[in-house]
């Protein structure tokens, strides 16, 4: 379990400047969750990714995880093989010329001995399903197949939590599509407690709870139903709805018998066909 | 346009061949010794020797001689020069003179000789980068150096150093054709005017490539950070190196190789 308790955190650039990124953030992510965040820019999403891990440290407030506070320097390693973290730009996260090598990167440096190792790295490749191309060089890849590779670098360490801050915005849709079906089979069958930060809100609309940042504070948490549900706060905090529900409003507003709160395509599908 | 197309590192060719397999410490090792005594040698039963060993070595690797040849291209000039230098600043008999320029039997023995010697010279290390790929050489070189890491020699980080080169040459490489493109498209001129001027016009490429490659380094510390980094010290190898019986039997070869061309100089 992660517990953020009365978080807050304060950049100080110059004295002049401090930036409150985090304001008094409680939070309790459970084991198995799948859960997406979402705000609009500078609502201090990527500040919340970086204090799950300890990259960063809260001015106030503490982030313990499974009982180890991420202000203890002793335990911050622990800390790290249990949370995967995987950034938004693939090329600056791999580290090795091939492939198998960069996702032993992160065992060679908790020191796990050479034959778990192997077994290890052909395991999370296989599990992202790039295990073909173990050898080739991170450059000849695609940007979804760099961010498997990357998660396959978390994998290995056998994380119990994956944190994902803006992984596909820089990925064509198939990429983003490869990563988000990736994602939801670790959940499912892995059992890997997903945090997934997106400024996509059909991508946030698949996942079981939503966590709505604004200025630094949780705006609103609930299921995507509820959340998209709420248009009009949704705009204030400059957010938009999946274009999916948009649609179905439009389509309750104009006098079709068809709920307002539907989030995907198969659900409109459903719907629609009542009527023929 | 496409700049760079062709792109590959070094000049590894990957076959699958006894010499490609040996372990890269032992290959290292036995570069720079050669080419020690390439320098220190004045016998041309040596070079003899040490010629026939890199011959046999390169056909066992299988790697074809036109890569061999292609090494030797850019040297090529310099052995030439070197070989005419000699041939007519030497004194010693005279073969022929022509007004001043005279060459003699001396200089055209002693250019033969260097000659020869940087062509082993590009020879060794050509033998030792065809046939060992970059990663596999990054290691070899850390595993090496890491005996002297007890008088504070940062082994790891020049090891990990040349990774993440390697690593981010093609990825800085695709950057900087965006880049021309980019302001060749907002009507830099990259191709006209005297080299001090065409200096000039490379800043509106540099500046903007050195920015993003530092925005690049600070990402990178962060995910490897995040990934448990934290220097050499507790860390294992994903590609650990072990002496095997194709190593010991090289060595023994190449022992007694060094062996002879020693016992030829010294008597």
């Amino acid at each position: 379990m992660i517990k953020f308790d009365h978080v807050t955190h304060i950049y100080t650039g110059d004295r002049e400047h401090e930036i409150v990124s985090l304001s008094d953030i409680n939070l309790e992510i459970h084991d198995g969750d799948f859960i997406a965040c979402i705000g609009a820019n500078a609502s201090g999403k990527s500040t919340f990714a970086k204090h799950i891990n300890g990259l960063l440290v809260p001015s106030e407030g503490n982030v313990i995880v499974d009982d180890y506070n991420t202000r203890d320097k002793k335990s911050i390693w622990e800390i790290r093989k249990k949370i995967g973290i995987v950034f938004q730009n693939p090329d600056n996260q791999l580290v090795a010329t091939t492939i198998e090598d960069d996702v032993a990167f992160g065992l060679e440096n908790i020191g796990i001995e050479e034959a778990e190792m192997k077994r290890r790295v052909a395991w999370a490749l296989d599990l992202v399903g790039m295990a073909e191309l173990k050898d080739s060089e991170p450059h000849l890849l695609s940007g979804g197949q760099k961010q498997r590779v990357v998660i396959a670098g978390a994998l290995a360490m056998h994380t119990t939590y994956l944190v994902l801050d803006e992984p596909t915005s820089m990925l064509d849709p198939r990429g983003r599509k490869e990563v988000l079906e990736i994602v939801k089979k670790l959940n499912k069958e892995e059992d890997i407690t997903i945090i997934y930060i997106t400024h996509f809100m059909s991508e946030a609309a698949e996942f079981k709870k939503i966590i709505v940042l604004d200025k630094g504070r949780i705006a609103l948490q609930g299921t995507p139903k509820d959340i998209f549900g709420r248009i009009d706060l949704l705009k204030e905090l400059h957010l938009e709805t999946p274009q999916i529900t948009k649609f179905a409003r439009l389509l309750s507003e104009n006098g079709l018998n068809i709920p307002p709160d539907i989030l995907t395509g198969e659900e409109m599908i459903k719907e629609l066909c009542l009527y023929i | 346009m496409k700049f760079f197309r062709n792109l590959t590192i070094g000049q590894y060719v990957h076959k699958d061949s006894p010499i490609h397999k040996l372990d890269p410490r032992i290959k290292i090792l036995t570069s720079l010794l050669m080419m020690i005594l390439i320098f220190l040698t004045e016998s041309w039963w040596s070079f003899l020797i040490i010629g026939f060993f890199f011959t046999v070595n390169i056909w066992l690797s299988k790697v074809q001689i036109k890569y061999v040849l292609r090494g030797l291209k850019p040297i090529l000039v310099l052995i030439i020069l070197t070989l005419f230098i000699h041939l007519f600043t030497t004194p010693g008999e005279v073969i022929f003179q022509i007004g001043v320029i005279r060459m003699t039997w001396e200089g055209l023995s002693r250019g033969m000789f260097i000659a020869v010697r940087l062509f082993l010279l590009i020879l060794t290390t050509s033998w030792l980068t065809l046939t060992t790929s970059p990663i596999a050489l990054t290691d070899g070189i850390e595993r090496l150096l890491s005996f002297f890491k007890i008088i504070g020699f940062p082994a790891h980080e020049i090891a990990m150093m040349m990774t993440i080169a390697l690593r981010f040459i093609p990825t800085l490489m695709e950057e900087t054709e965006k880049i021309i493109k980019a302001q060749m498209s907002r009507g830099a001129d990259f191709e006209s005017g005297n080299i001090l001027k065409r200096m000039k016009n490379m800043i509106p490429i540099i500046i903007p490539l050195f920015i993003n490659a530092f925005h690049r380094a600070d990402e990178l510390a962060i995910a490897m950070e995040a990934r448990c980094y934290r220097g050499g010290e507790g860390r294992t190898h994903y590609r650990a190196l072990s002496f095997k019986y194709l190593d010991k039997v090289f060595f023994m070869i190449i022992s007694f190789t060094i062996a002879l061309i020693i016992i030829i100089n010294v008597v």
